[in-house]
């Protein structure tokens, strides 16, 4: 079977920056694929190389087996993006820029009933003739992601889509990708909201200064980060001065938050028994009046990965 | 709804005609959206050109024999209209989307250069030619204009408007922002047009600036148009048309790889 998205050895420099440093992947069809990264990390420019908007020094980029650059036209309508930033064009109405970008891709009347299906899917019926300018942000990113849409395209890539939406339009937007995923879309999604990677995607891939650091499934990469957080409610001591809660010395290693009374200590699953901890503490004359434990996050795996004053975790 | 349908989009085969004429429909619509400022205004600078030049040096100057100089004036004015009207075009449309960023929806779409460069330029021509023929309308009013050949007039106005839909694609792609495009319509531009024999004929120039007209290319455009409606021009049509053609083989071809490169908007 064809994969959705194939990326081979692509290279890409801006001057000194060296942007992606041989990044190869594929993305089967019908994944849901979250693509992670901080800042600078290479994700737009990876999505920019797909959509045709810049090119890979050397590599190769296929969708659904079409090169994005000598099969371009099958390529791009093949590929729907939804742009990070708010862009649009302020002559054109709602309805006007979809029946434009689906003319752009070579359909016509004929497809307007798709349109006009889009703009009551997301919400845009009252606004179908309202022009671009007049919109809300949360209305443009509806239209944008409308756009992206509009030709039918079989992988769907979504750059940042909840960046600045609250939080109702945060959780419209996964639903309705949640729902283009179950009906046989591929998706590729890059988002800082690890959460939100963490809810949707079947697989990750982590990039970090251009270089591809892990690619697995979700749970694989959750299992990689071998600690858990033990979170803990101390009896009276606080101290004066501050917020400081009186650790043993043994276990201070262990501490990674401490705010008034409430500690929060790593423990590697294997090497550090809670039990033991807890005995440490009441032997210090402490008492613990409640305790949780937190799994790791995405969150955890992500700054574990990309960091590089964090300890390294084994590939 | 079901969005599983498969690409389906015409767009798949060796051309997107469809995509072309949808950039071509959406260019011409940006501009009629705004006629007062992209067609009215236009006409009305020319008119106020004729009154002021016209009045004041028609009867001092008369550059081809039989010809009054207000109406040698206007096919000069209505060739400068073309001009600058087809170069606003292609270049406010394409810089106003660059600094935006709307023209990724065209970058995504799957349109070849030349596809992007026709809908670019088609469009200037059309205004180019829709703000000519405004003026040559309303000047008629006015002055007694003869036809000597229309098909001159036709071709001349087609080619000098897509020569300069090109240099506005050019300038567009290469500003970064909307000053370094007015400097280079300020400075290349209308320099050109003003120094192309709009006002006069190359005759009348001292030796050194005759023949630096000569080197104008727009000189050619205005003449070549000129003829077409006098029969009577200062070089022969045949080298106008041949230097016009030359022209806009330049300037499509440099906008033509300009594009196909992404220059400053494919990166």
């Amino acid at each position: 079977m064809t994969d959705a998205v194939s990326i081979e050895h692509i290279h890409k420099r801006y001057g000194a920056v060296q942007a992606l440093a041989g990044v190869d992947f594929t993305i089967a069809g019908g994944e849901f694929f979250g693509l992670l990264g901080p800042n600078g990390a290479g994700k737009s420019t990876l999505i920019n190389i797909m959509a045709g908007l810049a090119r890979a020094d050397s590599g190769c980029v296929r969708i659904l087996g079409n090169d994005v650059v000598t099969a371009y036209r099958q390529a791009r309508s093949a590929l729907g993006v939804v742009p990070q930033e708010l862009v649009y064009d302020g002559f054109f109405t709602v309805r006007e820029v979809l029946r434009l970008q689906s003319g752009y891709f070579g359909h016509g009347k004929a497809n307007q009933a798709w349109t006009d299906e889009l703009i009551v899917t997301l919400n845009l019926a009252d606004k179908a003739d309202t022009n671009m300018h007049q919109l809300s942000g949360g209305m443009k990113r509806r239209v944008l992601i409308a756009q992206a849409l509009v030709h039918k395209p079989r992988v769907v890539v979504l750059d940042e889509p909840s960046a600045g939406v609250d939080t109702e339009l945060r959780q419209a937007l996964w639903e309705f990708t949640r729902r283009l995923h179950r009906e046989g879309h591929t998706i590729v999604l890059t988002t800082h909201y690890l959460e939100e990677a963490e809810a949707l995607c079947e697989r990750i891939a982590i990039l970090d200064h251009g270089k591809l650091v892990a690619l697995d499934s979700k749970q694989k990469l959750l299992a990689r980060y071998p600690y858990r957080l033990l979170c803990l409610t101390l009896a009276g001591c606080a101290t004066a001065q501050g917020n400081s809660v009186p650790i043993p010395a043994m276990l201070k290693h262990l501490l990674v938050a401490c705010d008034g009374n409430q500690i929060k200590l790593r423990l590697h699953r294997f090497d550090d028994q809670i039990g033991g901890v807890l005995d440490t503490l009441r032997e210090a004359g402490l008492t613990i009046i409640d305790l949780y434990t937190e799994e790791a996050g995405l969150e955890e795996v992500f700054l574990g990965l990309t960091s590089s004053t964090a300890q390294r975790l084994p590939t | 709804m079901s969005v599983s349908m498969p690409s389906s989009g015409p767009s798949n085969g060796l051309s997107n005609w469809r995509g072309m004429l949808t950039l071509f429909n959406k260019e011409v619509r940006r501009f009629m959206r705004v006629t007062v400022q992209t067609l009215l205004t236009p006409i009305v600078t020319s008119l106020l050109y004729l009154l002021v030049f016209g009045q004041a040096l028609e009867a001092h100057v008369q550059v081809f024999p039989g010809v009054s100089y207000i109406a040698f004036l206007i096919p000069g004015l209505i060739m400068m209209s073309i001009i600058q009207n087809a170069f606003a075009n292609s270049s406010s449309s394409l810089i106003q989307s660059k600094i935006s960023g709307s023209l990724v929806f065209v970058l995504v779409a799957p349109l070849s250069s030349l596809e992007i460069y026709l809908a670019f330029v088609g469009a200037a021509v059309l205004r180019g030619v829709l703000v000519g023929l405004g003026v040559y309308l309303t000047v008629r009013w006015f002055v007694d204009l003869p036809l000597f050949s229309f098909s001159h007039v036709l071709v001349f106005a087609l080619l000098a408007s897509a020569i300069l839909g090109s240099m506005g694609l050019i300038g567009a792609l290469w500003a970064d922002h909307f000053e370094q495009l007015a400097a280079f319509q300020n400075f290349i531009i209308l320099p050109l047009s003003f120094l192309s024999g709009v006002f006069y004929s190359i005759h009348s120039l001292p030796p050194f600036w005759h023949a630096i007209s000569r080197f104008n290319p727009f000189f050619y455009m205005i003449d070549g148009f000129r003829y077409g409606f006098f029969g009577t021009s200062d070089v022969t049509p045949a080298l106008s048309l041949a230097v016009t053609l030359i022209f806009l083989l330049l300037n499509a071809g440099l906008a033509l790889v300009i594009l196909y490169k992404g220059y400053k908007i494919r990166r």
